[in-house]
């Protein structure tokens, strides 16, 4: 039988957001992916240039709805490399809570779709039963579900008093025995292996040659972790990043589900070591220089560069973000696989289209 | 085999997580951004500081004709205006915003010498 083309995409059940993959078929059996991405393209980067360098962290927040917090810390920690700003240790700790908060929304959101496109609808609420509770605080911390616009640069707009503080604690509690009620059903149910076992495995120096980032990377066994780099407050926080070795997608999602115990764990720490003071340094002027700072979100290494030239617009604002890194692997993926573990696979990279595209 | 039973068994037996949303609806929080509603007209002393730091542009401030007008679906609800305002005058609301077919301005003018406090919806056309 010769090849049929099948497009998958800009619009499918399984994706939240457009992408389109032709997938060139013989039989059951995808021989060759070719991507289109450029869909949701808004040229924010080209945006970022002409407003005021404070606007643009509402700017960067809307990079991306998922790691919305993640990129204003960003982009605030360039611009403060830039100035020379030194921020307070409460704004610090602060960060590490609200940025963990975020990760653990962004899998449970990652791992409630993943469920979803092998057709587990019960777990796939019940995930994102879990995913409501940290909205919810989220909200009642910053008032907020997604864009908590809680950084700015210097510091952070807001502060946790210590009732919100156990507010969290007891959320986080929460949504802690709830993952170990889920647990092993991701770990053991007989259609969750069926599906997941042994699907698209990428091996650790394949992973590597191809530049995968974040969960992805750590599920085929290289340490990659920049929180280990110690920005923020992870530095004086004690944890060891998520590895799994078996590189398909079965330890993706197992990674992804124990880096939700890890940032709870995390958000206790932080919460426990929080010191009293100031949230927030004041500063004048305008940045000029240039800055390239790499953090770790949700779905691995977001690359911001910066360069500024002494006025209120930047000259260039740059980010490379981590489902652009992940695309590759995702393309080496695909060819052998069968047409119904397509959505499966596009989604263990956990792709998010609107980062890559700006 | 049977991990998912434990959970849909106590699924069938607790309260149901969703609620019956158009006659009941959730708490919300005192510090959640919903919507800016508008000003006090009277506190406000027109410096145009929320005009400049808005993110979307989405404030126009008039210090001549004390006019404070805000355009609110170029707004994104991002609390800026409130924190550096001066006078603490903008008022944030809790309850978002509801859809509709027009897009609503809102106009605060206040008038210099007697406090008489004006606000008007005006509706343009989409």
């Amino acid at each position: 039988m010769g090849k049929t083309i099948i497009p998958f995409g800009p619009q499918h059940p399984v994706l939240p957001e457009p992408l389109q993959l032709k997938l060139v078929m013989r039989d059951e059996k995808v021989i060759e992916a070719v991507p289109a991405i450029g869909y949701v393209h808004r040229g924010l980067e080209k945006l970022a240039e002409q407003k005021d360098f404070m606007k643009n962290i509402y700017l960067v927040e809307r990079v991306c709805g998922i790691c919305s917090n993640m990129h204003a810390l960003s982009y605030c920690m360039a611009i403060e490399e830039i100035m020379g700003i030194g921020i307070p240790d409460r704004a610090r700790f602060l960060r590490v809570i609200w940025a963990e908060l975020h990760r653990i929304h962004s899998h449970l959101l990652w791992l409630g779709l993943l469920a979803d496109s092998f057709g587990f609808e019960s777990l796939f609420m019940q995930v994102w039963r879990s995913r409501e509770k940290i909205m919810d605080i989220m909200e009642a911390t910053a008032g907020h579900r997604i864009f908590i616009s809680t950084n700015t640069i210097g510091g952070t707009h807001k502060d946790l008093t210590k009732e919100q503080q156990k507010d969290v604690l007891n959320t986080v509690a929460l949504v802690w025995d709830d993952m170990k009620a889920v647990e092993k059903v991701f770990f053991n149910d007989y259609t969750v292996q069926h599906r997941l076992k042994g699907v698209g495995v990428l091996p650790k120096d394949v992973a590597y040659e191809l530049g995968t980032v974040g969960p992805m990377a750590r599920a085929s066994g290289i340490i990659f972790d920049h929180r280990t780099r110690g920005y923020a407050a992870y530095g004086e926080l004690e944890f060891e990043p998520v590895v799994e070795t078996d590189g398909d997608s079965l330890a993706r999602t197992k990674v992804r589900l124990r880096e939700v115990y890890q940032s709870i764990n995390l958000i206790r720490e932080a919460i426990g070591k929080l010191p009293e003071g100031e949230i927030f340094t004041p500063f004048k002027g305008n940045p000029n220089g240039e800055a390239v700072i790499r953090i770790e979100q949700p779905r691995g290494e977001v690359m911001y560069y910066v360069r500024a030239n002494g006025t209120k617009q930047l000259d260039r604002l740059r980010l490379r973000t981590p489902t652009f890194a992940n695309l590759p692997s995702l393309l080496h993926m695909l060819p052998g696989s069968s047409l119904a573990d397509v959505p499966v696979l596009i989604l263990t990279i956990d792709p998010c289209i609107s980062c890559t595209e700006r | 085999m049977f991990d998912m039973i434990g959970n849909i068994f106590k699924n069938l037996t607790s309260k149901p997580a969703t609620r019956a949303y158009p006659f009941k609806t959730r708490k919300l929080n005192d510090n959640v951004r919903g919507h800016i509603s508008g000003i006090d007209a009277e506190a406000c002393i027109y410096c145009g500081i929320c005009d400049k730091k808005c993110p979307s542009d989405a404030i126009k401030v008039d210090k001549a004709n004390r006019t404070w007008i805000i355009e609110t679906y170029r707004c994104i609800v991002c609390g800026e205006c409130v924190t550096v305002c001066p006078k603490q005058c903008i008022n944030m609301e809790k309850e978002h915003m509801t859809s509709s077919t027009k897009q609503d301005i809102i106009v605060c003018k206040g008038s210099p010498k007697a406090p008489k406090v004006e606000t008007e919806k005006v509706s343009v056309n989409a």
